[in-house]
């Protein structure tokens, strides 16, 4: 067991890991964070998608252990984030989810899109979410919801201008 | 936990990360950005008893540019390369590849020493390097070497470096402001890896041509007929179809007739785009 502390979602913890731990699966047995989803598990298809010192990162293809001294924010750490909140309701809004496994990956990557790209068009939301698999909805309203939060965000900008 | 057990260490400089790499009587592997590794390790086709974090080695992350040439530490991210954080004097080239490989999230850890060290057959970087006439330097045992990434890439998976080698970064030529290059790639899918890579360069209009196919064979190779071809003003495409044929039949022995289909109009695309700039 190795000893590490990761800043995760605000808060110092320190905690022993074995070094083979990926990250997704220290967040959901030892911290109890289970919102950080597993599907592939080999980086395909973007459900453990958490934020690594504010990368879009795969949990699953992380090691806990080269965690240590890291930053590491969750889901569950984005609840009073303003565009989280505006994802949140317009995924409801657009109807951007059937079963909701995919979700919270889509939701991570979703943030990490609008914090690149100001307005993304649908061609640049397809080709950023091409790492997000998702087997209910056909990705068309998940697209739409995206697309929607980009303007969203964009007249808040220029209305506080 | 998928992985076997192994132990963890984070040395402190490249000197230290090669000792620990080389250590008798011990299977070692360095961890990197981990985006192909930590797979592996599931699926225990990697079985290390020690990994060596290499991920924090300042040294590696390096990143400088010279009249003649970019140094790109080994370390450096796909992501920061699409970004244009590192010099971009290959007229776009590096950073369009960069941003076809895989996904945004895998892009942000996954590093260029990495997937060179890795050499799969249908990655990115290997093929792109090639064309850009790429050497590279590797620290090991032994001291340090300097290698161009044609002597460096021995088949598939299989590279020159041995137990305690750890590649430092790549010196990559700068191109002149004429530089031009047509990148195209067969995927079932955004992100996958390649049925077939192509990359072509020239240093000017119909001169200095250099093309090279990945995914087709055991590791990339030039294809100097197709190049040489390119480099006749007004070559016609029938001329050029034909030197790919030529080519694929030097280089490539096990294609089907629809795999040298799929080269041919793959690498002709990489022609046209390149000539069309």
């Amino acid at each position: 067991m190795t000893a590490v502390t990761i800043e995760l979602n605000g808060v110092k913890i320190t905690d022993d890991v074995e070094p083979r731990q990926s990250l997704a699966d220290f967040l959901r047995d030892s911290c109890g964070l289970t919102a950080t989803h597993l599907g592939c598990e080999h980086g395909a298809c973007g459900a453990c998608t958490v934020v690594l010192d504010g990368k879009a990162t795969r949990s699953c293809l992380t090691l806990a252990v080269m965690c240590d001294g890291r930053s590491v924010q969750t889901l569950e750490g984005l609840r009073i984030d303003p565009v989280m909140e505006m994802l949140r309701r317009l995924f409801h809004e657009n109807h951007a989810l059937q079963c909701g496994f995919c979700t919270p990956g889509m939701l991570i990557m979703a943030r990490d899109i609008l914090r690149r790209h100001s307005r993304p068009d649908i061609a640049t939301v397809q080709h950023e979410l091409s790492g997000q698999i998702c087997r209910c909805t056909g990705y068309a309203n998940i697209v739409k919801a995206i697309v929607a939060a980009g303007h969203e965000i964009a007249n808040v900008a220029t209305s506080e201008e | 936990m998928k992985p076997a057990p192994f132990d963890y260490v984070r040395p402190k400089s490249v000197a230290e990360a090669s000792v620990a790499l080389g250590r008798r009587g011990a299977s070692t592997a360095a961890i990197a950005g981990g985006q192909s590794l930590v797979p592996m390790l599931a699926l225990r086709v990697a079985l290390p008893e020690i990994l060596v974090d290499i991920s924090r080695l300042e040294d590696l992350k390096i990143v400088t540019r010279t009249p003649d040439s970019v140094w790109l530490g080994a370390l450096t991210t796909h992501a920061a390369i699409e970004d244009g954080e590192t010099p971009d004097v290959f007229n776009g080239l590096m950073r369009r590849v960069a941003g076809q490989i895989s996904y945004r999230a895998v892009r942000n850890h996954g590093t260029i020493g990495g997937s060179v060290a890795l050499a799969d057959p249908a990655a990115d970087w290997p093929a792109c390097l090639l064309a850009l006439g790429t050497s590279l330097r590797v620290v090991g045992r032994n001291g340090v070497r300097v290698q161009s990434i044609d002597d460096f890439l021995k088949g598939a998976y299989e590279t020159t470096l041995i137990t305690g080698d750890i590649i430092m970064g790549f010196d990559i030529p700068s191109p002149p402001r004429s530089f031009r290059w047509g990148f195209a790639k067969v995927a079932r899918k955004s992100g996958a890896f390649a049925h077939s890579l192509a990359v072509a360069v020239a240093a000017a209009k119909d001169s200095s041509v250099r093309v090279v196919l990945g995914a087709a064979g055991a590791r990339p190779r030039s294809l100097v007929a197709t190049a040489s071809q390119l480099e006749i003003p007004n070559s016609t495409e029938e001329q050029i179809r034909a030197a790919i044929t030529a080519d694929l039949n030097a280089y490539f022995t096990d294609l089907d007739d629809y795999q040298k289909r799929m080269h041919t109009a793959n690498v002709l695309r990489a022609a046209r785009n390149m000539r069309a700039q």
